[in-house]
C-alpha cells in the first residue's frame, strides 16, 4: 500500500522541511483525521517557527488544544483522587492520564478523552458510591440491559460523566472484559505499580505492565478511528521505556505473568511494521511463541494493515472497509464466548430496527 | 481572479470535483458539493471574493452532498461532512448552503485558536470596531445588518476574530444570517440589499442569506480596533435606549460568548478583560431599526 504522509513526518519529522503545500494540506488533514495534529505539532515543534505560516497556525492551535487538556486532565485526577481517598483506596491511572502524570513521552502533544481509573473489584460499589456522591453521574440514557450488559460482562461500570465539568470517566475492575479469550491475571497488576510526581494518592501501573495494557487495548479494540495514534502511543512508550534495559528483560516474563503474550506479539509486530520501532531481536524471537498461525497471522496483516490508518479518504484503498469491518468483528469474537456474541449483537441489530430511544453503542 | 471571473458552468464543475478553492480571510476553504443550488447560492453571495490555488494548501475542506438512495427523489436530504467526517444530521437539501456556512463557522472555532472568537458581530467606521456580542434570538444579526447598510463596515454577523497581540479584530465579509421577520425587514429597510430566496420551515424557521453590501468585501483585509462593545436586545415596541454596562459584566458575558474561552486559558481571562478595559460598554434595546442605527451613530460620535 501507499505510504503514509503523515506517519512518515511523525517518524522522520526532518521531512517537514523539503514538503510543498500541497503536501501540507494532506499532512494536516490525515493529522486531523487521525487525532495526531498535536502529536505532529509537538514533533516538528524545535522548528514550528521555520514553517509556512497557514499550517504553521493548525500546528499551534492543535498543540494549545493538547496542553489545556493536560492541564484539564490533572485537576480531574486530582478531584478523582479526593473524592475516593476517604476509602483508603488508592485508583490506578490507565491509559493517557497515567502517560501524563508519570511523564511518559507518550503524553507529548497527546489529546485526552476520558480518564481511566484501575480499581479491585470487591471495592466497586464503594467507588461508585463515592463518585456519585461528589458530582458523577450515569447517562441518563442508560438502559437496564446497559446496566447488565457492563455490570454481568464488562470489565467496567456504565461510563460516568461530571455534571458540573462535563468530563468523563471510565471506572475498570480488570482490563479485559471477565468473558474474553484472553485470561488476564488481573491480581498481579496490582502487585507492581508506581507513584507519580506531584499527585500522591494515585498510582501507574510498573513499565512493562504500562506497555502490555496499551497493547492489549489496541488490539481488543473494534473501532480503530484513533488506532494509528494509539500505535504511536506504543511506538514512544518502547523508545522512552526501552533504554532501561531491564524493561527488555522483563517485558516477555512479565507478559507471560499477565496472560497478555498475544497483545505483546501484536504490539511489537505493528510498531516494528508500520513504524520501524526498534526492538531487540530476542525480545521479538521469544514473543514470536505467541504467534497466531501463518494463515491467520496474514489475515491479521491484511486488516491491520488497512485499520492502523488514518481514517482519510488519502489512506484508503478498495479492501480498507471490509478491513475495518473484520477487525470489528474480531474485537468482538475475541471478547465474548460464541453464545454470548450471538445473542449481544442479535439484542444490537434489533435495538437498531427499533425507531425510538437510542441505545448507546457499545463498539 | 475573483469567483464571478469563473463563471457559472466553471464553478459547479469544480465544486463537483472538490476543487472549488475560495480565500475568505484569513482563511481558505475547498469545497465539494454536487448539489446545483450550493454553486448557485456561493456566487450570490461570494462573486467578490477571490479564488486561491486549487493545488495549494485549505484549512477547511467541507463538503455537503445528497444522501444517496429512493427517498432522494421524495424528499431529497443532504449531509455535510468536513474532510469525509460527518458532521451534524442530514438536513432537507434546501438547506445545503447554510450548512456550509454553519460548517464553515464550526471549523473555524474549533481549530483557529490564534484568534479569540467571540459569538457577536463586528462593524466598523473609522478605524474602529463596534462588536455586539449576544445570545442568539438578540436580533444582533438584524442590528448588524441594518447597520452595514448605514455607513458601518460589516466584518461579521456571527464570529469576531479578536487577535490578542495586536488588538484588532478581523472580519471575514461573510453572509448575514436572517431568520424569519427579519427577511423582510430587512428588504424594506435596504431595498438594495442582495439576499438568497428564502427557505421555510427551517428547525430555525425561515431563514436566508443576505451578501455583505458595500466595501466589506473589498477592504476585508483591514482589521478594526474595538472600542464599543454594545449588547442589543430587540423589545417589540420600544424605544432605542442605551445603557451603560458595568465592565465586569461584559467581561462575563464576552466569556460565556466565547468559543475557545477554555482554550486560552489565564491568557484568554486576561485579554477580554483588556478588551472591554479598552472599549465603552453598553447594552441597548431596541425595535425600530431606523431608531437604533441613530442611536449606534450617537455613540459612535461621542468622543472615546
Amino acid at each position: 500500500m501507499k505510504p503514509v504522509l503523515l506517519t512518515e513526518v511523525l517518524v522522520d519529522p526532518t521531512r517537514a522541511a523539503r514538503l510543498s503545500m500541497a503536501e501540507w494540506d494532506l499532512l494536516i488533514r490525515q493529522g486531523r483525521r487521525a487525532n495526531l495534529l498535536s502529536r505532529l505539532a509537538w514533533a516538528l515543534q524545535p522548528d514550528l517557527d521555520h514553517l509556512p505560516p497557514a499550517p504553521r497556525l493548525h500546528l499551534s492551535a492543535a498543540l494549545q488544544v493538547a496542553r489545556r487538556q493536560g492541564d484539564a486532565t490533572r485537576w480531574e485526577v486530582n478531584r478523582i483522587q479526593a473524592a475516593l481517598a476517604p476509602l483508603g483506596l488508592t485508583p490506578i491511572l490507565l491509559k493517557g492520564a497515567a502517560y501524563l502524570l508519570a511523564e511518559r513521552v507518550a503524553s507529548a502533544g497527546r489529546i485526552f478523552g476520558d480518564v481511566d481509573i484501575l480499581v479491585p473489584r470487591d471495592r466497586i460499589d464503594a467507588v461508585e458510591e463515592a463518585l456519585l456522591a461528589h458530582g458523577w453521574r450515569f447517562s441518563d440514557e442508560l438502559t437496564p440491559y446497559d446496566q447488565r450488559y457492563y455490570r454481568e460482562w464488562m470489565h467496567e461500570i456504565p461510563p460516568l460523566g461530571h455534571e458540573d465539568r462535563g468530563t468523563a470517566l471510565d471506572v475498570h475492575h480488570t482490563i479485559l472484559p471477565p468473558t474474553a479469550r484472553v485470561r488476564v491475571n488481573t491480581a498481579a497488576l496490582f502487585d507492581d505499580t508506581r507513584a507519580v510526581a506531584g499527585q500522591p494518592g494515585v498510582r501507574v501501573l510498573a513499565p512493562t505492565a504500562l506497555f502490555l495494557h496499551s497493547a492489549t487495548h489496541l488490539f481488543h479494540e473494534g473501532e480503530l478511528d484513533k488506532g494509528l495514534r494509539d500505535l504511536f502511543d506504543l511506538d514512544a512508550l518502547i523508545r522512552e521505556l526501552g533504554r532501561d534495559p531491564s524493561f527488555w528483560a522483563g517485558l516477555v516474563p512479565q507478559a507471560r505473568h499477565l496472560g497478555l503474550m498475544r497483545p505483546l506479539f501484536h504490539a511489537l509486530r505493528y510498531t516494528t511494521r508500520h513504524l520501524g520501532t526498534p526492538v531487540p531481536t530476542q525480545v521479538l524471537a521469544e514473543a514470536r511463541a505467541a504467534a497466531p498461525s501463518w494463515l491467520t497471522l496474514h489475515l491479521l496483516d491484511f486488516c491491520y494493515d488497512r485499520a492502523l490508518r488514518p481514517v482519510h479518504a488519502s489512506c484508503d484503498d478498495a479492501f480498507t472497509p471490509l478491513a475495518r469491518l473484520a477487525v470489528y468483528v474480531r474485537s468482538h469474537w475475541i471478547r465474548m464466548p460464541t453464545g454470548l456474541l450471538i445473542q449481544h449483537l442479535v439484542r444490537k441489530a434489533w435495538k437498531r430496527l427499533q425507531p425510538e430511544p437510542k441505545e448507546p453503542d457499545h463498539g | 481572479m475573483k469567483l464571478a471571473d469563473l463563471g457559472a458552468a466553471a464553478l459547479h464543475d469544480l465544486l463537483r470535483r472538490g476543487t472549488l478553492t475560495l480565500h475568505t480571510p484569513p482563511f481558505v476553504v475547498r469545497l465539494r458539493s454536487d448539489i446545483a443550488r450550493v454553486g448557485d447560492d456561493l456566487l450570490h453571495l461570494y462573486p467578490n471574493f477571490e479564488l486561491a490555488d486549487e493545488a495549494g494548501f485549505a484549512d477547511f475542506h467541507l463538503e455537503v452532498n445528497r444522501v444517496p438512495g429512493l427517498r432522494r427523489w421524495m424528499k431529497p436530504m443532504a449531509r455535510f461532512g468536513s474532510d469525509g467526517e460527518a458532521a451534524f444530521s442530514t438536513l432537507p437539501a434546501e438547506q445545503a448552503f447554510h450548512m456550509i456556512e454553519w460548517g464553515l463557522n464550526w471549523a473555524v472555532t474549533s481549530s483557529a485558536h490564534h484568534f479569540l472568537l467571540y459569538h457577536a458581530a463586528v462593524l466598523e467606521r473609522d478605524g474602529m470596531a463596534l462588536m455586539l456580542p449576544a445570545p442568539p434570538g438578540s436580533g444582533k444579526s438584524t442590528l448588524a445588518a441594518a447597520l452595514a447598510h448605514r455607513g458601518w463596515r460589516l466584518l461579521s454577523d456571527e464570529l469576531a476574530l479578536y487577535n490578542p497581540r495586536s488588538r484588532l479584530v478581523q472580519g471575514m465579509a461573510r453572509p448575514v444570517n436572517l431568520k424569519n421577520a427579519a427577511i423582510s425587514l430587512i428588504r424594506e429597510f435596504a431595498p438594495d440589499a442582495v439576499m438568497t430566496a428564502p427557505v421555510p420551515d427551517t428547525a430555525k424557521g425561515t431563514l436566508a442569506l443576505m451578501r455583505a453590501p458595500g466595501d466589506s468585501v473589498a477592504r476585508v483585509l483591514e482589521p478594526a480596533r474595538p472600542a464599543w462593545i454594545v449588547m442589543p436586545r430587540y423589545v417589540a415596541g420600544s424605544s432605542p435606549l442605551l445603557v451603560p454596562m458595568a465592565k465586569a459584566r461584559m467581561l462575563l458575558l464576552l466569556a460565556e460568548q466565547a468559543f475557545n474561552y477554555e482554550v486560552h486559558g489565564r491568557d484568554g481571562f486576561n485579554a477580554t478583560g483588556d478588551l472591554v478595559d479598552a472599549c465603552s460598554c453598553h447594552e441597548f434595546s431596541y425595535s425600530r431599526l431606523d431608531d437604533a442605527v441613530h442611536a449606534i451613530d450617537a455613540l459612535a460620535a461621542l468622543p472615546s
